[in-house]
Order: C-alpha cells, then sequence, then structure tokens
C-alpha cells in the first residue's frame, strides 16, 4: 500500500467494510506523530488517509478516527461535513469534478457537465452533491476552482487533470475510463 | 462550575484608563470589552458571547470602534486642547468579546460606523430566518427579535431562496431544535463540552448550510441540557415542557430557589395567573451561577397534581369529611391539651422554610414537647449541583435546633403500639407510613395531625388534615447545603384553601397557648435573627436575592451583600 497524501492513490469506489489492516493502524501511528503538541491536528490526515484506504467516510471510519484521537465522534463528523473532498458515501470508479468557478463558468463548464451527466446516463438538470451512475461506474460533481483558469474549462477525474474539455474532449475522456 | 468567568476581571485593583463614548473612566485592566461596555452603563449588543463560556467571536454582533493613545515622536501622548490624551481611531471595527481594555484605550460604542455593522451583522443573520415569531415560543425574550427592532432595518433586501433545514428535531428527552432559526453562535455547543464535558452537539455541513445537530444515534439528554434552552438567544432550542404552553411576556416572574434538593438554585418562577409554567436559574455565583439542573427545573407540575390537598380534613366516624379551618385548628389544639408532653411527637420536613420550623420550634417549647424528628431525605449528587441531601432546608432545621439522625422516628411505631406516644404531628408533608411507621401503628394513635401539599399513606389516616402551601405558593427563607441563607417569595396563591404553613402552625400556637407575637413571615424573622446565634444581626432585607453566607458572612468577599 502507497503511503498517506501522495497523489494519484485516490480510490473512489471502495467498501468502507473492508479490513482494517496492521499496515493501515501502522500509518496511522505514523501520522499522529507527526503531531506531537495536538493529536486533534492530526484528523485531516487521517480523514485523507480512511478516504483513499476505503473509499469514502462512513459512522465506521468516524468512530475509528474520534477514538484513536480520543475525540467525540461529532468533532470528526463536523470535518467531514465541513471539506466537500471529504464524502459520507461510496462514488464511483470514476470520479468527475467540472470546476464552475467564474472563468470556467465563462468557458462552458456547463456544457461540459451536461454532457458528462448525457454520457454517464445521469439524470439531467440541476442537482445538489455528487451524482452516481446506476452501475456505480461513474460520478459526477461541481467543484470551485481548479487553478487552471487560463485553460477553462476544466475537469479532474479522480486525480487527473484535463484541461479545455469541450464536448468532444468529454466524449474521449469518458470513453477511455476502463 | 465555570471554566470561564470573563465578567469578573483578573484584578479588579489593576485599573487603566478607557474612554467610552467621550468619558474617560477607569477599568480593570484586560476585561472585555462587551463587559467594559456593560459596567459603563452602555450596551454592546451580542450573540454568542456570554460570560460563562469560552469567546469564539462568531456572531459579529459586538463590533465597535476601537482606538489607541496618539503618541508624539517621544512616545509621550499627545494631549489634546482639554489636556486628555488623544485617540487614533483604527479604521475597522473589532469584536468587543475578544478585546481585553489597555491603557488609553478608546471605545465607541454608538458611532455611526458601529451602528451601520450591526445593521449588516442583522440583515445577514436574518438571510436563512424563517421570521416565524408569531408561533415561536422565544418571542418576547428573543434577542433576534430585540436587536432587530434596535439595530435592524424594517424590511428586508432578500429576495431570494431561504436555505431549508431541519425542523421540530427531536434533540434528546427534554429539548426539541428547529435549525431554520439557529444563528449558529454554538452558546449549547460550548455549554454542553465545557461546562457538561458531554460533546454530542456540533455544526454540519459548511455556509448558509450549517447546521446544528447530535452525532447520529446519540441524543443530547445530559442532567443539564435545558440549560441550553435558557442559553439559546433565538427559538431555535425549546424546552418540550414549555413550548407552545404560554407567551413569556404574560409570565409573571418572581425570585425564589429551587427546593428540589440541599443545593438550593436561585430560581426565577415564571407564572400567570396561579399556575406556574416554568422556572429557570436566577444567576447567583455563590450558589448556581447562570444554571439548574433539568429536573430541579422541571419539577413544579406537582402543583396541580390530583393529590393536591385543597380543604381542610376532620376525620369522624373513621372517615375523613371537609371542614373549615378554624374547627379543625380548634379540634387540632383540644386535642393536644388531652395529652402530657412526653406523649406528642412531631415528624416535621427538611422542606420547611426556617420560619416555619421556628414557629413550630416555639409551639413544641411551649407544649413542652421534645419528641421531634426531620425524615432524611437523599438524592443522588452528582458533581455538578446536586447534592445528596434531598431536603432543602435540612441545615436550617439544624440552626433551630429540631434535627436529629432522621432516623429515630422510626422507633415510634412501636412506642405507639405500646401507648407511649398517643398523639403524632406529622407536619410537612412527610409519608411516615413510607418512611418507616407502620399504617397499623398510626391507626392506634389517639390524635394523627397532618399537614402538607400532597394527599399521601400517612395523610388518608389522619384525624385532622392540613392542606398547606408548595414552594412556589409562599415566602420564606431556606438554608442550604453549604450554609448559604436565601429567600423564597411567594409566586402564585396556595390552591382553594391551602395555607402557608407558618400561618397553619401560628394559628395552631395561638389555639393551643395562647402566645401570638407574629404577625408576618417578617416579624417571625425578627424573631428568629434574636433568637438563634447564626442569624444575629440579620433582617429579612439584608438577605436579598443572592442570599448570605452564614459562616462566612462577615468576611470580606461577603461584606457588599450584607452592607446592603
Amino acid at each position: 500500500m502507497s503511503t498517506a497524501l501522495e497523489v494519484g492513490t485516490e480510490n473512489c469506489a471502495g467498501p468502507e467494510t473492508g479490513e482494517i489492516t496492521p499496515a493501515l493502524e501502522k500509518q496511522a501511528t505514523e501520522l499522529i506523530a507527526r503531531y506531537p503538541v495536538s493529536a486533534r491536528s492530526a484528523v485531516m490526515p487521517l480523514l485523507h488517509l480512511w478516504q483513499e484506504t476505503f473509499g469514502y467516510i462512513g459512522p465506521r471510519g468516524v468512530e475509528w478516527i474520534a477514538k484513536k484521537l480520543s475525540l467525540q465522534e461529532i468533532q470528526v463528523l463536523e470535518l467531514v461535513t465541513f471539506y466537500p473532498w471529504f464524502r459520507q458515501r461510496p462514488y464511483g470508479k470514476f470520479h468527475f469534478r467540472v470546476c464552475r468557478t467564474l472563468p470556467c463558468a465563462l468557458g462552458g463548464a456547463g456544457k461540459t457537465f451536461a454532457a458528462l451527466q448525457k454520457l454517464m446516463g445521469l439524470k439531467p438538470g440541476a442537482h445538489e452533491g455528487a451524482m452516481v451512475s446506476a452501475d456505480g461506474r461513474f460520478s459526477l460533481e461541481y467543484s470551485e476552482c481548479l487553478a487552471s483558469c487560463g485553460t477553462a474549462p476544466v475537469v479532474l477525474c479522480n486525480d487527473n487533470f484535463h484541461e479545455k474539455v469541450d464536448e468532444k474532449k468529454a466524449t474521449e475522456l469518458v470513453g477511455g475510463c476502463s | 462550575m465555570n471554566p470561564w468567568n470573563h465578567d469578573v476581571a483578573k484584578d479588579e485593583l489593576d485599573l487603566v484608563d478607557v474612554q467610552v463614548d467621550g468619558v474617560w473612566l477607569r477599568m480593570p485592566r484586560g476585561l472585555n470589552v462587551v463587559e467594559v461596555a456593560h459596567r459603563s452603563k452602555k450596551f454592546i449588543p451580542h450573540y454568542c458571547y456570554h460570560p460563562k463560556l469560552s469567546v469564539v467571536g462568531n456572531c459579529r454582533m459586538c463590533l465597535f470602534e476601537m482606538g489607541t493613545p496618539k503618541t508624539n515622536a517621544d512616545r509621550s501622548p499627545v494631549l489634546g486642547p482639554d489636556g486628555k490624551p488623544e485617540i487614533a481611531w483604527m479604521p475597522r471595527p473589532q469584536i468587543g468579546c475578544a478585546t481585553g481594555v489597555t491603557q488609553g484605550m478608546g471605545i465607541r460604542t454608538d458611532s455611526p460606523l458601529v451602528k451601520d455593522c450591526r445593521n449588516g451583522v442583522m440583515e445577514f443573520l436574518l438571510i436563512n430566518h424563517p421570521l416565524d415569531c408569531p408561533i415561536c415560543d422565544q418571542a418576547g425574550e428573543c434577542k433576534l427579535q430585540e436587536y432587530s427592532v434596535e439595530y435592524g432595518t424594517g424590511a428586508s433586501r432578500f429576495v431570494e431562496d431561504k436555505v431549508k433545514k431541519p425542523k421540530n428535531v427531536d434533540l434528546g428527552e427534554r429539548i426539541v431544535l428547529d435549525d431554520e432559526r439557529c444563528i449558529l453562535c454554538s452558546r449549547c455547543v460550548r455549554f454542553s463540552s465545557e461546562v457538561m464535558k458531554d460533546d454530542v452537539l456540533g455544526f454540519v455541513n459548511r455556509g448558509s448550510h450549517s447546521t446544528l445537530t447530535a452525532y447520529p444515534g446519540k441524543r443530547f439528554d445530559n442532567a443539564y441540557s435545558l440549560n441550553t434552552v435558557d442559553l439559546c438567544p433565538v427559538g431555535a432550542l425549546t424546552s418540550k415542557d414549555f413550548r407552545f404552553q404560554m407567551r413569556v411576556w404574560f409570565l409573571k416572574e418572581t425570585k425564589s430557589i429551587c427546593t428540589s434538593c440541599g443545593t438550593g438554585c436561585s430560581t426565577t418562577i415564571g407564572s400567570r395567573e396561579g399556575k406556574v409554567h416554568r422556572l429557570t436559574p436566577r444567576e447567583n455565583e455563590a450558589v448556581n451561577s447562570a444554571w439548574m439542573c433539568d429536573y430541579g427545573r422541571l419539577n413544579i407540575h406537582y402543583l396541580d397534581s390530583k393529590d393536591r390537598l385543597h380543604r381542610p380534613l376532620l376525620k369522624a366516624v373513621g372517615e375523613q369529611f371537609p371542614g373549615t379551618w378554624a374547627d379543625a385548628i380548634h379540634r387540632a389544639a383540644e386535642g393536644l391539651g388531652k395529652f402530657k408532653p412526653e406523649e406528642i411527637a412531631v415528624v416535621a420536613s427538611g422542606r420547611l422554610t426556617n420560619e416555619e420550623l421556628f414557629v413550630l420550634k416555639r409551639l413544641l417549647g411551649e407544649l413542652g414537647v421534645t419528641r421531634v424528628d426531620i425524615v432524611k431525605h437523599t438524592g443522588q449528587a452528582d458533581n455538578f449541583l446536586r447534592s445528596g441531601d434531598g431536603n432543602p432546608n435540612g441545615r436550617g432545621a439544624e440552626l433551630l435546633g429540631l434535627s436529629s439522625d432522621g432516623r429515630k422516628f422510626r422507633s415510634w411505631g412501636a412506642e405507639i403500639v405500646l401507648g407511649k406516644i398517643r398523639a403524632l404531628l406529622v407536619l410537612g408533608g412527610e409519608d411516615v407510613v413510607a418512611a418507616g411507621i407502620p399504617a397499623s401503628a398510626l391507626q392506634k394513635l389517639d390524635l394523627l395531625l397532618f399537614s402538607g401539599i400532597l394527599g399521601n399513606e400517612t395523610s388518608r389516616l389522619a384525624h385532622v388534615v392540613l392542606p398547606s402551601a408548595a414552594t412556589a405558593e409562599k415566602t420564606g427563607s431556606m438554608v442550604n447545603v453549604h450554609g448559604r441563607l436565601q429567600r423564597m417569595t411567594r409566586a402564585i396563591a396556595a390552591p382553594g384553601e391551602a395555607r402557608e404553613d407558618w400561618l397553619i402552625l401560628r394559628d395552631l400556637r395561638e389555639a393551643c397557648t395562647g402566645g401570638n407575637s407574629l404577625h408576618s413571615v417578617e416579624d417571625v424573622w425578627k424573631a428568629i435573627a434574636a433568637e438563634v446565634p447564626q442569624f444575629a444581626g440579620l433582617s429579612w432585607a439584608k438577605i436579598g436575592d443572592l442570599g448570605v453566607q452564614l459562616e462566612t458572612r462577615n468576611s470580606l468577599s461577603e461584606g457588599t451583600l450584607v452592607k446592603a
């Protein structure tokens, strides 16, 4: 297993019911040791670790982390719900984030999003949060600035970054997913 | 009891010069600006700030304009034409709750900038507010409502859709939450975490979707949870017991104390038209700070119990019939006159006030009765406010010399059977059958006199039943387990013909011995102060709303109270 927080490790669709391996425990211990003054500060790295391992952070993850850091569950849940990167349910194997901050919005992010919805077989129209396709292969959501305004619209597929994604490129992207 | 006490300065004698709205004053160094304004008879509105909780500064309502002294090149202060230091005002406002005063600080609580800030904050707070004041329990004591009138604008400019949030959330056994009314001040979260050490509440989601919630599957049920209803500046947290029962502006507020245990928390009774609708804690640092337990707070429903005694009852041919007070007192006095003092025994109650116990003591002294006991009640003490002593005035009885071990009376059953005790007076509503004197023994008595609030096994066997008044229905004083003498004031009339115990005892005493020089509770108090050394020098007025610490009442810390 790769170390935590490394780019390219995101696994969107894991089952939270998976085994908590000794390797995972060891990683957690190492992460906590990085914050000698306040173990509470390790809550963010642990949330990332859990999500990368199991795909999402359900009650099991919240409770495991709370116990590790002697926190109350609600204090962990507050963070999980605060940050849009953290998710409380499994997403698709390929999770797409379409930037909708102003430059991308002007550059046609709406069209890209609609095209992706159609390609993934998702219900068209407005939505709140992420949408997951029926077969669990794809999921899609809007995100805020992905920091490449000059090449709008931009899309993040799992940890891979794609620039100038128009409808044609969107079709290629979805087609390339396997 | 409080991890924080922001209203108390670290050193009340270490003073600095501060200018508040143009007036120079001396204030303790480091005291926060909200408290400084309060001491200057000014007011800085606030939602999240509470003197007994940590400062988070998230509501932004306490913004004020701050200045520091202008200095010359040599660091000496620049003096204005009036000889006072000139102040350089900062272009941006600061939050009062998190700003401690320093030497020469300027504070403006009502400048155009400050007014503009408050107006802006109010507008933001009301963006997603449902504006359901007509059906909201908080209306009338809602800070959002009050500050909206004082600092807001009459109409909303918001034309967009409001965020929908959960309503009618069953947060715990005694609390209902309306998330749309919540302004996210976090007072309840901090109370649970800092005072109760019971973190179940928190905010989930973000921005305008932020929502107060308990962790899924956990209940907000701690023994002090209802304090968050008082702390909540808006109508988000409501008491299941009080919600939809009464408009708060109809409530008459009476200062009293809680009599559910030996702590005697200071309370405010909210009543209307002879009915107590709620009990809320009244701030008293010497007893309960700003809190009280849920049990004590909700222990008001016995007042309307169907077991309440409304009329004097007299037993004739084996059955109790309603009678007049005159008949009842006459029958009791006549009965008592027939026995030798050693044939009379008294079970009094630690729920009686000092005044009542004192009149009783006089009566017993005059009759020569020495067999007196007070039933012990033990409760479950926690490490916070609840006392293990279930008698609210056990200490008072002790000081008046009426207390014994609280078990002595249990042997009286045998003495009654042997005919050594022929009359038993049960005063203050104790159920001596439940406490250990068998009903079969009581039936052998020549006279069983009972006074109390609620009917019970003992009252049903009594020859004379005298209905008396509950805490909210009487005036008197009690001494709590820590030796603090406190007053309670009558909020409502006792139901039916029920009377305050001290009046019952006064009349009984008059009928038995003819002695009566006591016409009011204040008179009784005067007599107590003259007779009981621990109460010497105290008058009814001197007890005050916050009470007096008996053991240390001459010490410096209590000086202001005693001098008042």
